[in-house]
C-alpha cells in the first residue's frame, strides 16, 4: 500500500510538450511511473519520450485508461487544464505550475470535490512513492523504500528532508509536496487519514512554513486522530512579519502565522519538532524506534 | 501583493456603485488650494496622505482645513512627511460628511476553509486588528451561490440599521463581492463604513490586488507598492528578492529551503539582509541576474545553499562561477556555497577551485558565513 498512487497510477502529462513537461516525463518514467499519454492542445498524433501525445485529456483517457493528471501548463491555462482532467474522469490531479491564482483555486477545489477528484497543488512538487510511481518533480535520488510518510509545503526543502531520511539508512513509503500557495488542493488536515490508514507508514514528518494556520489545524488532527509518531519541522522562524517570503502563502500577517505558533501547538499534540531541518533524520529514527517497543 | 492607494480603491468603488465622498487628488500645494479655491472640493474639507500603511489619524498625516489657504498648508505639511519609511507624493482631498456612525466590512479569503469570508464589525474607524474578537462577525461565503441576501441580512443585524440603510449597506456588500472576485483582489475593506444620513459612504478604501493574478490587470500595472527599489527589479526579472534588515544576502533554491536557511544562519549569529529564492532554476542566465542584484545590495557575505536533485551539483556549480564573473570586481562579495545532492564532491571542487568556500554541511557552511561577515567591515 501508499498514499494516492501505486502500481495502478496510470499518469497523464498535461504540457508534455513544454521543457518542464518534456524533462520531467524522462524521470517519471524513469522512476518507475507509468506515464501513458501527454496532452498539449494542437499537438496531438506526436510522440514525446515513447509517450503519445493528444489534443484532448477526454481523448488520452479514452484511449490510454490514464488516471492521474500532473499538470506543467502555464498558470493562465492551469484552471482549465484541472477542469478538462475534472471532467474526463481523472482522479488525481497534481498541479506543478506555480503562480496560480487563489481565485482560480476557489473554482477548481470545489468543482474537483464535487467530482471525486483530488488536487494536488498548485505550486508543488507533487507525489512519490518509491518502487510504485511518482507524479510531479520531486528528484529520483532522494528516495529509497520505506516506512516513513512525508507530507509538506516546501519544494527543494522536501527534496532536502527526503533525501536526509535516506541518508541515515531509512527509506520513505510515501513523499507528498502540497504546495506552498494559500490555497491547495489537498492540506495537512486532508492528507494525514490517510497516512493513519496506510499500512505501509509507521511514522510521519510534516514539514510546514509560516503563514496560514495550515499547521495548527494538523496539530489539531494529530492530537486527537492520528496514532503514529509525528516529527515535524516548520520554516520561517526568522521570518519578519509582513515579509512575503517566496510562496504567496508564506507571509505572517495580523499576527497570524507565525512560527512560534505553530511549533507550540505541534508540540502540544505530541509531535516531535526539529529546531532545524538536519535535526529531522535523527528524530524519525528516535521516533521509529520508540514506536517499535 | 497590488496594494491601491486610497485614492485608486475609491475609483474601483465608484465603478461598482459605492458610494464615497467627493474627492480630488492633489500632488502640490498650489494644485491643493486650486482645488478648493475652484470649488471642485467643498469646504471644509479632509486632505489626507496617499500612503499604503495604516494609523494616518495619529500620524498627522489626516488633516481638517477649513478655507483654501488652510487647504494649501495642510497639504505642504503633509507632502513633506515621510509617513512610517514612505514619502508622501499625493493627497486626497474630500469633502466633510456628518458622519453618525462608522462601522467595518471587508471581503478577504479564509485560507483554511478555502473560501471567501466577509467579516464586519459595528466598530469601524479603528484598525480592525484592536476590535475585540467577540465585535467582529465572519461568515464565509461560497462562490456558488454567492453572496446571498440572508448573509447581507445578517451584517445589517448586527449593525441595528433602518430599512433604508440596510439596503445601502446591502449594495456596498454586493459590490464588495463584486470587487473581489472579477477584480482578483485578496482584500476589500471598507473601514470605516459611515452612516450618512439614510446612507453609508465609504470614507476610506483598502483593496489589495493578487499578484498572480495581475496578468488579468493591466489597468493596476502602473500601481506603485511598499516594495524596496532593488524589490521592484526583482519582480521584474520573476525572482523572489526580499529585503531585510542584516548584512548576509541569502540565496537558495525554493522558498522553503531559503527560509530555513535564513534560520539557520540566524541560529549561529548571522543576520540575513536578503532572501533571494532562485525557484525551481538553474537558468545560468537567472543565476547571473540574481547575483547581479545581490551585489546591488551590497551584503558583506552572501551565502547560497543549493540542493542538486535533478540537476547535478557540478553543473549548479559551473553556473554559479560563470555568474560570479559576470559581477563587477568592485561589487563582489565573499561568497560561502553549501552544495549538496547528485554529483556534490565534482560540484564543490569546481567551487573551491574558482575561490569560493564550498562546503556540504549546513552547520558548517552556516558558520563560514557568519564568519565571512564578520571580517568583513
Amino acid at each position: 500500500m501508499s498514499v494516492l498512487v501505486d502500481r495502478d497510477t496510470r499518469v497523464l502529462v498535461q504540457g508534455i510538450t513544454g521543457h518542464q513537461g518534456t524533462v520531467h516525463t524522462i524521470q517519471m518514467k524513469q522512476f518507475g511511473t507509468a506515464v501513458v499519454a501527454g496532452v498539449t492542445p494542437g499537438k496531438g498524433g506526436s510522440v514525446v519520450e515513447g509517450v503519445p501525445v493528444f489534443d484532448s485529456v477526454r481523448d488520452a483517457v479514452a484511449k490510454t485508461g490514464a488516471n492521474t493528471s500532473c499538470i506543467f501548463v502555464p498558470a493562465p491555462g492551469a484552471k482549465d487544464a484541472v477542469l478538462e482532467s475534472v471532467d474526463a474522469g481523472v482522479r488525481l490531479c497534481v498541479v506543478v505550475t506555480e503562480h496560480v491564482p487563489f481565485h482560480d483555486m476557489l473554482v477548481m477545489y470545489p468543482y474537483a470535490r464535487s467530482k471525486g477528484t483530488r488536487i494536488i497543488g498548485p505550486n508543488c512538487p507533487g507525489i512519490g512513492a518509491p518502487g510504485k510511481a511518482k507524479v510531479g518533480i520531486i528528484p529520483n535520488v532522494v528516495f529509497r523504500p520505506g516506512r516513513v510518510g512525508v507530507i509538506s509545503r516546501s519544494g527543494t526543502l522536501t527534496y532536502e528532508i527526503v533525501n536526509g531520511i535516506k541518508e541515515i539508512g531509512l527509506g520513505q513509503s510515501t513523499c507528498i509536496g502540497l504546495g506552498g500557495d494559500p490555497v491547495i488542493g489537498t492540506t495537512f488536515v486532508d492528507a494525514l487519514p490517510m497516512f493513519e490508514s496506510d499500512p505501509d507508514t509507521d511514522a510521519l514528518v510534516l514539514v510546514g512554513e509560516i503563514g496560514g494556520t495550515a499547521e495548527e489545524d494538523a496539530a489539531e488532527y494529530v492530537r486527537h486522530q492520528f496514532t503514529k509518531p509525528v516529527i515535524a519541522y516548520i520554516a520561517g522562524r526568522s521570518a519578519p512579519p509582513g515579509k512575503r517570503m517566496g510562496h504567496a502563502g508564506a507571509i505572517i500577517t495580523r499576527g497570524k502565522g507565525t512560527a512560534e505558533s505553530k511549533v507550540a501547538a505541534l508540540e502540544a499534540a505530541g509531535a516531535r519538532v526539529a529546531r532545524f531541518p538536519y535535526d529531522i533524520p535523527q528524530l524519525v529514527v528516535e521516533a521509529v524506534r520508540s514506536a517499535r517497543r | 501583493m497590488v496594494k491601491l492607494a486610497e485614492w485608486q480603491g475609491k475609483k474601483v468603488f465608484r465603478s461598482y456603485g459605492i458610494p464615497v465622498p467627493r474627492g480630488e487628488v492633489a500632488r502640490s500645494p498650489a494644485e491643493a488650494e486650486r482645488l478648493a479655491r475652484e470649488g471642485k472640493v467643498p469646504l471644509p474639507c479632509v486632505v489626507k496622505a496617499q500612503v499604503l500603511s495604516g494609523g494616518r489619524g495619529k500620524g498627522g498625516a489626516v488633516r481638517f482645513p477649513n478655507t483654501p489657504d488652510e487647504v494649501r498648508e495642510a497639504t505642504a505639511d503633509i507632502l513633506g512627511l515621510e509617513f512610517k519609511g514612505e514619502k508622501v507624493r499625493e493627497v486626497l482631498l474630500e469633502e466633510k460628511l456628518p458622519i453618525v456612525r462608522e462601522l467595518y466590512v471587508s471581503m478577504t479569503l479564509d485560507r483554511s476553509q478555502r473560501l471567501p469570508v466577509l467579516i464586519s464589525s459595528a466598530q469601524g474607524g479603528m484598525e480592525i486588528e484592536s476590535v475585540p474578537d467577540g465585535s467582529i462577525d465572519r461568515q464565509v461565503v461560497d462562490p456558488f451561490p454567492g453572496l446571498t441576501g440572508y448573509e447581507k441580512r445578517s451584517v445589517s443585524k448586527q449593525f441595528g440599521l433602518t430599512p433604508l440603510q440596510a439596503r445601502s449597506v446591502g449594495g456596498v456588500l454586493d459590490a464588495l463581492w463584486k470587487i473581489f472576485v472579477q477584480e482578483d483582489a485578496e482584500l476589500v475593506e471598507v473601514n470605516p463604513l459611515a452612516i450618512v444620513g439614510d446612507g453609508v459612504v465609504a470614507l476610506d478604501a483598502k483593496v489589495i490586488i493578487e499578484d498572480d493574478a495581475a496578468f488579468r490587470h493591466p489597468e493596476f500595472a502602473e500601481v506603485r507598492d511598499d516594495r524596496t527599489e532593488l524589490e521592484e527589479i526583482a519582480r521584474e526579472k520573476e525572482i523572489a528578492f526580499v529585503q531585510l534588515d542584516g548584512n548576509i544576502g541569502v540565496i537558495a533554491n525554493g522558498a522553503g529551503l531559503t527560509m530555513a536557511t535564513l534560520d539557520v544562519l540566524k541560529e549561529f549569529g548571522g543576520a540575513p539582509g536578503v532572501f533571494l529564492d532562485l525557484g525551481g532554476t538553474d537558468d545560468p542566465k537567472k543565476v547571473s541576474e540574481a547575483f547581479l542584484l545581490m551585489a546591488r545590495a551590497e551584503p558583506a557575505a552572501v551565502f547560497l545553499n543549493i540542493f542538486g536533485g535533478i540537476t547535478r551539483c557540478d553543473t549548479v556549480a559551473k553556473g554559479l562561477v560563470e555568474a560570479m564573473g559576470q559581477v563587477p570586481t568592485s561589487e563582489r562579495f565573499p561568497l560561502v556555497a553549501r552544495i549538496r545532492g547528485n554529483n556534490e564532491a565534482e560540484g564543490i571542487q569546481i567551487l573551491r577551485a574558482a575561490g569560493v568556500t564550498a562546503i556540504s554541511d549546513l552547520r558548517e557552511a552556516a558558520q563560514a558565513a557568519v564568519e565571512a561577515a564578520r571580517r568583513r567591515p
